[in-house]
């Protein structure tokens, strides 16, 4: 019996090991320092594309604390939690971060970013969605904590409506939108169906469930109704297997499109060099190496042992770069509370009022060692979105390569939209929108 | 319920299945040929989920166990043969996996069935639960996260056939049908080792009774070690064709969980029921995703199976081709 219970034990022991296997990568917190929660997800049907993101982000704050010995001198504390994509245990995740006091949240996932959205403006956090989120919270005077930086979907629908219309009018096309079947695979239709009112296409969607492995039957669908484009709203191992069924049905690459986060190397390396043609809207950024933040990166981590990814032949690629950027983002709004407040550990509260007066030109990116890869951004009470630029970017078998100018998004036609969203928001919340001349 | 109505309720499925795939065609909202790829389609792909469903079956007819780490070994002997190859050529890599799927057969049996000997059913589900768990993390330690990519040389262009008959042809994926094959040729040498070998004989005499098998001498924790390593080999050869679809990934063991719905519809006990399953399964999802998506707002792939396993459930518990339990008191 004695022996039967030290079996049994051994084995749950194992099996936690398996289960709990990924240790949670921790830079302990002390008094004087800033925390910043990291929710990733190393593990599960996302983790290929939850990885590389991670580990730019977390690399960021690294080098931060390394070589600049911290924001203003007040060094960084973070710490992970792996949520693996589900919105329940994100939630999770940022109610046992809450004791530590955190000032910022950046939870890379649309589910959890619509779910904390009502929470954080009571727990004082800010919540950063760089190139994700709710697209109506481009709205601060609305969501004051919300920060959809860099481009929301509605930004991303409208400059890739743009794009294949340059290519020839749109009247009596047929656009098919492939979507993961979750509140981010169906953030853009509200924009393209207006889109498709004004421009007279036919829009089809395509939703595809949780976790995108099963499309065969989609597929079918697109090789019958034949549209001139499709986009590609999806996340994870549903990126690449889209590819994989499009050339299954023989559907030209060259006339598919994915939003930026699905136009990453996760997505495209699977299928290997029957990717070739597909296209993806960058935002701001692609796989660019060799900047002087990236050279950084290899002096100050990965030369020395500390680097998070598994080797630094991985430092500059897009998710990689993205999540790095997105760090960047939000040390610049730490800083600039730190510019209004003193240079201490600064709250919650003063971190929005940071966030709110980002001001980045060329030549302050170019500083950061970010080359052109940030787009010069300036956020406002009125504008949490900073700026909504993109170009087109290629695989080409091997790499990526941009194949368009600059586009950028038609603020007039969706700012307006915007804010009827927002609007209706605060009327169903009961929130008073704050009036923005009156912020300082 | 009798046997008679149970044989009715039987005729009714099938009929109402054909009429179910015929519907498409008879109401005018699909043109022959698409109609045709859409089948074609669905029977493939319920080839695939039936062979993961043949390692559920194997285990359950040799031990009674519902064993819900068939999937997490699909993924682990995936994950396994793809890192391996990468200091191996393929036929060397595929017995270094084949070995390690022993191993962790023996594993199984020695750690988790023996000590479990003799106890309830569900405790023995749960204990595969928690090797399910065990194998998707340690899987994912040892080897990593991410997408490998498994090329064994499987071509991905499809082919478009009668072309000139019908506008557009008819596509089929060849990758699908060379699945296809392989999973046939998988479900003959099982049939083989099963009807013509010693070993294949003793499996079959657990199966029918433990007690009695015990009792004319046959080991059955040896007999055990066979099954699970049997199953192995399935989840091998799964995971080679999914994998070599999809890309070795997390994503691998959701996919064989398909398999589930598979053996309630043909029988927990009967291989030719899990591939009948499968068919059913395969093609019912995929017509009801094209022609009825469209008006229910689609994703009906993921959980039609799952739906008329519940069917079946309240109305034929013991599946199409399975055994029916008679508790005599």
């Amino acid at each position: 019996m004695k022996q039967l219970l030290k079996s049994k034990a051994a084995a749950l022991a194992i099996a936690a090991a398996g289960v709990f296997g990924i240790a949670a990568e921790t830079a302990a917190q002390s008094s004087n320092e800033i925390f910043m929660p990291v929710l990733v997800y190393r593990t599960g049907a996302y983790a290929p594309n939850g990885i590389p993101w991670a580990d730019g982000y977390v690399d960021y704050i690294k080098l931060v604390n390394e070589r600049d010995g911290g924001v203003n001198g007040i060094k960084l504390a973070f710490e992970e939690c792996e949520f693996g994509y589900a919105t329940d245990r994100g939630v999770e995740c940022y109610e046992r971060f809450k004791s530590k006091k955190p000032v910022l949240i950046n939870p890379l996932s649309t589910g959890v970013t619509f779910a904390l959205t009502d929470k954080v403006p009571t727990d004082k956090v800010v919540l950063f969605s760089t190139g994700y989120g709710r697209a109506d919270s481009a709205d601060g005077s609305v969501f004051a904590w919300n920060f959809p930086l860099l481009g929301t979907y509605w930004s991303a629908a409208d400059m890739l409506v743009q794009h294949v219309k340059s290519k020839g009018p749109l009247k009596g096309k047929k656009i098919a939108l492939v979507y993961h079947d979750s509140p981010y695979g169906k953030e853009p239709i509200k924009l393209l169906e207006e889109r498709a009112k004004v421009e007279g296409f036919q829009l089809i969607l395509l939703p595809v469930t949780h976790p995108g492995v099963e499309q065969k039957a989609t597929w079918l669908q697109v090789r019958q109704q034949r549209p001139d484009y499709v986009f590609l709203w999806g996340w994870g191992v549903m990126n690449s297997t889209s590819i994989k069924d499009a050339i299954a049905v023989s559907y030209p690459r060259l006339q598919m499109y994915g939003v930026w986060w699905s136009s990453a190397e996760p997505d495209v390396t699977p299928a290997e060099t029957a990717s070739k043609g597909y296209n993806g809207i960058a935002l701001g950024h692609s796989s660019e190496k060799g900047l002087p933040v990236h050279a950084d990166m290899v002096k100050f981590l990965y030369d020395k042992g500390k680097g998070t990814a598994k080797g630094k032949d991985e430092v500059g690629s897009v998710l990689y770069n993205r999540g790095m950027i997105s760090a960047m983002l939000s040390i610049e709004a730490i800083k600039a509370a730190q510019g209004k407040y003193g240079k201490r550990v600064v709250t919650g509260e003063e971190v929005r009022w940071g966030a709110e007066h980002i001001n980045l030109d060329a030549a302050k990116i170019k500083a950061l060692g970010f080359g052109e890869i940030v787009q010069p951004i300036k956020t406002s009470c009125r504008d949490h979105e900073g700026v909504r630029r993109g170009r087109i970017h290629t695989w080409d078998g091997k790499a990526w390569s941009y194949t368009s100018d600059w586009l950028e998004a038609d603020n007039k036609f969706v700012r307006p939209l915007v804010e009827a969203s927002a609007k209706a928001y605060a009327a169903e919340k009961k929130i008073t929108p704050r009036d923005c001349s009156k912020e300082g | 319920m009798n046997a008679a109505t149970s044989r009715n309720l039987t005729i009714a499925f099938f009929v109402l299945l054909t009429f179910g795939a015929l519907a498409p065609m008879a109401f005018g909202s699909a043109r022959f040929p698409q109609w045709l790829e859409v089948v074609i389609g669905g029977l493939m792909s319920g080839v695939l989920y039936a062979l993961v469903a043949i390692g559920l079956v194997l285990i359950f007819k040799a031990s009674g166990v519902f064993n819900f780490a068939q999937g997490a070994m699909v993924l682990f002997a995936a994950l396994t043969l793809v890192r391996v190859m990468e200091k191996l050529p393929f036929a060397l890599a595929l017995v270094v996996t084949l070995a390690a799927m022993v191993a962790l057969a023996w594993l199984v049996e020695r750690l988790v069935l023996r000590p479990l000997v003799n106890q309830e059913p569900i405790v023995l589900f749960m204990a595969t639960l928690g090797v399910a768990y065990f194998i998707d993390g340690f899987g994912q330690l040892v080897w990593g996260s991410d997408i490998y990519t498994l090329d064994i040389g499987m071509p991905k262009e499809p082919k478009i056939l009668l072309e000139g008959t019908f506008e557009g042809g008819i596509l089929v994926s060849t990758e699908d049908v060379i699945a296809a094959v392989m999973a046939g040729l998988l479900v003959a040498v099982l049939a083989l080792f099963f009807q013509k070998t010693g070993t294949g004989r003793a499996l079959r005499a657990v199966a029918d009774d433990h007690q009695a098998a015990q009792s004319i001498g046959i080991p059955l924790n040896r007999i055990w070690v066979i099954v699970w390593s049997v199953a192995g080999l399935v989840a091998l050869v799964s995971g080679v064709i999914w994998g070599s679809k999809l890309g070795v990934q997390f994503s691998l063991q959701l996919i064989a969980l398909k398999a589930l719905p598979v053996v309630i519809l043909g029988g927990f006990t009967s291989m030719p029921g899990a591939i009948i399953g499968g068919l059913i399964i395969g093609l019912g999802e995929k017509v009801s995703e094209v022609y009825l998506g469209p008006y229910l707002g689609g994703g009906i792939e993921n959980w039609f199976a799952y739906v008329l396993a519940l069917i079946f459930l309240l109305f034929r518990p013991e599946g199409l081709f399975g055994e029916r339990h008679i508790d005599r008191v």
